[in-house]
């Protein structure tokens, strides 16, 4: 009945709780607890270079103005904007860094959308390299898993928008990634592109994949996009979902792993 | 799914027990049943163990399990497999009725709401607004025993801090 040795660590980074769950021979040697603390490094470092919350990061230093060549000197902002291109025309432009209501106040370019995805997916090479360990990273209720051979999946609860004590289904998962966009704790905080308001017609929409950043990136897209989200979501390779609208329905699109209904055309 | 509902019925009895050892921890030494019953939307009853085997349960009066009588049934739940909701017949305390009800969604608890608690005085508000929280919280964490993580939109610290999730994580942190 008792499997490996589990533990969890819990930080706040990038204004969100990050909670590590590690299982496997090692979890409290000294030498994984310093893993786990490059990976919450690694978050802190992303977070000060493209927090748009921060005037002195990068991107809050930018204002809202798309990075330029000196910005795009760093490696690593080259890449978020590269991604943040990928991500627009993989979603039909429904998700866009580029016009967006900005923390500090009036609009413009904003890849924080993107940004926490691709960091945790970035530092948690750390410990999925870890030989005979699972992980379970949770950033804000976005997921990320990995999974040792012959371990029993992860199990992850699906938060009811509505009721957030209550989980609308579980998906067990070996790998990837299970990811939440929606606005139930923030409002409406998700922009509509096209309309330039918030989008309010879908209370929240998860998808399960491979990858945790495009599996955040269509759950966002998801969201502003509103009523075709189904279709759209359905049309994803190795991605699915489970959406909830404002009525509180709740619809998957084939594919989901959980036990929901999966919705009729 | 035998498996699955005896297991969820002797885990609300035993909450049932432990609601029950509550109140009576607030008056003198109550002697109370608890009886829950119901039908899962499949239309079969849940039949159940016997609760005082719970680990709440050892020093109030046994929980007992029937099918049928006094349970009233919900079976709602037919838009997700193994869900439902179930209403634990009315068990007499000395303050007066407790029913509690339990929702089931992938052969899950996902909610735990009291129908019917006792109201009239001063002792029973207390013992409301105090014990009905207290069984909530600990059916959720009974399941958060089943669910390593929980996936939901932006949590924010303050949110977080009354969430499922810190509850995983704080069973895991040492």
């Amino acid at each position: 009945m008792s499997g490996p040795e589990r533990r969890a660590w819990v930080a706040q980074v990038m204004g969100l709780p990050v909670s590590v769950h590690l299982r496997g021979p090692l979890v409290r040697t000294p030498e994984v607890e310093e893993r786990v603390a490059r990976v919450l490094a690694e978050l802190r470092a992303a977070d000060a270079v493209f927090s748009t919350w921060r005037p002195e990061s990068v991107l809050g230093r930018l204002r809202g103005a798309p990075p330029g060549p000196a910005a795009t000197a760093d490696p690593l902002v080259r890449e978020v904007v590269g991604l943040c291109e990928t991500a627009r025309a993989r979603t039909d432009g429904w998700f866009d860094a580029r016009r967006l209501p900005l923390p500090l106040g009036g609009t413009g370019y904003d890849p924080s959308g993107l940004v926490k995805g691709w960091a945790v997916e970035r530092a948690a090479r750390h410990l999925t390299d870890l030989a005979d360990h699972d992980l379970c990273l949770n950033a804000g209720g976005d997921v990320l898993l990995r999974t040792a051979p012959g371990r029993p999946r992860w199990r992850i609860g699906i938060e009811d928008p509505d009721r957030p004590e209550r989980m609308l289904d579980v998906v067990e998962r070996a790998g990837g990634a299970v990811a939440t966009s929606g606005t139930a704790r923030r409002g409406a905080h998700i922009t509509d592109p096209r309309a330039g308001r918030p989008a309010e017609a879908l209370r929240s929409v998860t998808v399960v994949g491979p990858d945790l950043l495009w599996a955040d990136v269509y759950a966002t897209a998801a969201v502003a996009r509103g009523a075709d989200a189904p279709d759209w979501l359905a049309t994803l390779d190795g991605y699915a979902a489970l959406l909830v609208d404002t009525a509180g329905r709740a619809r998957a699109t084939p594919g989901w792993p959980g036990r929901a209904t999966v919705s009729s055309p | 799914m035998r498996r699955i509902t005896i297991w969820l019925l002797s885990t609300v009895a035993a909450l049932v027990l432990l609601f029950s050892y509550r109140t009576s921890t607030m008056g003198a030494g109550g002697e109370t049943g608890a009886v829950a019953t119901g039908n899962d939307p499949g239309g079969g009853t849940w039949s159940g163990t016997d609760g005082g085997s719970g680990p709440s349960g050892g020093d109030t009066g046994g929980g007992s399990s029937t099918g049928g009588d006094g349970g009233t049934t919900g079976g709602d739940g037919g838009t997700t497999g193994g869900g439902g909701t179930a209403t634990g017949s009315v068990a007499q305390t000395r303050w007066g009725p407790v029913q509690v009800k339990i929702t089931v969604s992938a052969g899950k608890i996902t909610d735990v709401a009291a129908v019917q608690v006792p109201d009239g005085n001063r002792r029973d508000q207390e013992i409301n607004d105090y014990a009905v929280p207290i069984l909530r919280q600990e059916a959720l964490a009974a399941q958060s025993a089943e669910i390593d993580s929980v996936s939901g939109a932006t949590v924010t610290s303050d949110g977080y801090r009354e969430s499922l999730q810190s509850a995983i994580d704080a069973a895991h942190l040492k």
